[in-house]
């Protein structure tokens, strides 16, 4: 079996290069620098939007809210990059994409369960991990008990 | 079924390639002016005949350098198309319309690249390049900093969610490239020239995503130019080669879609863009699966082949992986794939040697050539086309 992940977590060097935001997205790696997993929200139909965006899809409005999330979802898809090795990440590494409660998806990394232990459907909840920079990005583990 | 084309349709009337390598020692510039001159010779025409002109967006060459190079004298339409490789065939669908309104008689697409001696695609892409901006992929923003850096990847992870739901593993991977490397092995120009491979050589290659891909599921990285030249029916009659009539192109840009990381739309395990092709060009042309001889589907990774099977309807979702079994690809098969060994057997011009290959198979006049061939689809996703004997 494969090395797993929850080893090298805690000791996640600040290797990892930090995201560059765009105008529109700041906010929400402004929340993950500080612990914070924030989604947007249209302020007018309270619509919840990911990738974060100027206006509305669903009602035009270019009123926008960023509330924090619960941090909870469940495993939409899973892969591990093997090639290229990018020794700035840790190995393995998990990628995930999080279908989350409010209803958006987002890609991240899932820590604490083996390779051979991811399942779509999976239950899963937000924790953070240190960049370059001195940053945060929102990563993901197996909500304990709960694994489905 | 045949459609009937008027006078004034668009019309493929040359087509033009280099030689594919993986270091083609010389400059893109180059690489596109040979294979324009290339194509317009093959069409009868000169440069001073050139009046419009398209690439892709992530293409490094400029109009005004193509121009001061070939002797053109002046373009009258020129454009860019986005959505890298997916957005392939929406160089063909600019120039259809440009010549079809009149705005241009001579439009030259192409694509050219050192995309293995220089910039590779195949690397980890962690910082902005000439491929982050204008592609339509939010990669570098939403991939990058979770380690994922490479079209492997974030191809792979919709893979994973297809692969999940309809219980396949990458074997069922291996008849895809096995066919496409048959094909290429018959075709001297292919990379993979008298190179097949097997499903054991599939299986035993090394994971590049697990447990998705492996190496002989990938395209390759290659060094090349392509070029074709759109020009309407009316004025090839009097040019060298039969045309081959664009039925109809389109692009494909539906809502939460994004090129290569296109993980926002609802159902992960639908090809999105694909279904809107589909639509589009069956809907245009009054054709159906049935009237197509060869499907040139864009082949970056061998499970775009399952999605275009069946964004397109030649199967249901879900039956890919036992469609492709059943050996419907191979060229004596019902919808033959990619005669010229496609983006993993030929080379990797960014879909662009897919369109030279179709207008081949139209002509007649391939190495690999299929029969009776009346009707060719060029699947990528982003965008798609259905080229015509007249």
């Amino acid at each position: 079996m494969m090395a797993t992940p929850e080893m090298t977590a805690s000791r996640e060097t600040a290797r990892r290069p930090q995201p560059i935001p765009s105008r529109d997205s700041l906010p929400f790696w402004e929340g993950a620098a500080r612990g914070e997993l924030l989604g947007q929200r249209c302020a007018d139909c309270k619509l919840f939007r990911h990738p974060p965006r100027p206006m509305c899809p669903s009602c035009q409005s270019v009123k926008w809210e960023w509330l924090q999330l619960t941090g909870r979802g469940k495993i939409a898809a899973w892969m591990l990059p093997v090639h290229p090795r990018i020794p700035l990440f840790d190995d393995p590494l998990v990628c995930v994409l999080v279908d989350l409660d409010e209803g958006i998806r987002i890609f991240s990394n899932l820590y604490e369960c083996a390779p051979d232990q991811v399942r779509n459907g999976m239950a899963v909840e937000v924790f953070f991990v240190p960049t370059a920079g001195d940053k945060q990005v929102p990563v993901f583990r197996p909500v304990r008990g709960e694994r489905s | 079924m045949k459609p009937t084309f008027h006078a004034k349709k668009a019309v493929i009337a040359g087509i033009g390639q280099t030689e594919f390598s993986k270091d083609s020692g010389r400059s893109e510039l180059q690489l596109a002016c040979e294979a324009i001159k290339l194509a317009l010779d093959d069409a009868g025409l000169t440069p001073a005949d050139v009046d419009g002109m398209s690439t892709f967006t992530i293409d490094n060459n400029e109009d005004v350098d193509l121009v001061r190079s070939l002797g053109i004298r002046n373009l009258r339409f020129s454009s860019r198309a986005p959505h890298g490789g997916g957005g392939s065939m929406a160089t063909i669908a600019h120039g259809m319309a440009a010549v079809e309104a009149g705005l241009s008689n001579a439009f030259v697409c192409f694509r050219a690249m050192n995309e293995r001696s220089g910039a590779r695609f195949g690397i980890a892409h962690l910082a902005p390049n000439s491929n982050s901006k204008g592609s339509g992929s939010g990669f570098l923003e939403w991939s990058m900093p979770f380690g994922a850096a490479s079209p492997a990847a974030w191809t792979g992870i919709q893979a994973q969610a297809y692969m999940a739901r309809y219980g396949l593993t990458n074997a069922d991977f291996a008849p895809i490239s096995v066919q496409l490397r048959k094909n290429a092995a018959t075709n001297p120009l292919a990379w993979y020239f008298q190179k097949p491979i097997t499903i054991d050589d599939h299986q035993s290659s090394r994971w590049i995503v697990e447990p998705i891909f492996r190496l002989l599921d990938c395209c390759q990285e290659s060094d090349g130019g392509v070029a074709i030249v759109i020009t309407t029916a009316e004025r090839a009659r009097d040019l060298r080669q039969k045309p081959a009539v664009i039925a109809h192109a389109t692009q494909a840009v539906p809502f939460e879609t994004e090129t290569v990381t296109n993980f926002y739309h609802q159902d992960l395990t639908a090809f999105d863009s694909g279904l809107h092709c589909a639509k589009e060009l069956w809907g245009r042309t009054g054709l159906s699966p049935r009237d197509i001889q060869v499907g040139m589907l864009y082949d970056h990774f061998t499970i775009a082949v399952f999605w275009h099977l069946e964004a397109m309807g030649f199967c249901k979702p879900g039956e890919a992986a036992g469609f492709v079994k059943d050996g419907h690809l191979a060229l004596d098969g019902s919808i033959p794939i990619s005669p010229n060994g496609g983006l993993i057997g030929e080379a990797y011009i960014h879909g662009m040697n897919l369109v030279t290959e179709a207008v081949r198979q139209i002509r007649g006049t391939a190495t690999n050539q299929v029969k009776n061939v009346e009707n060719v689809l060029l699947s990528a996703g982003m965008s798609g086309a259905i080229l015509s004997r007249c």
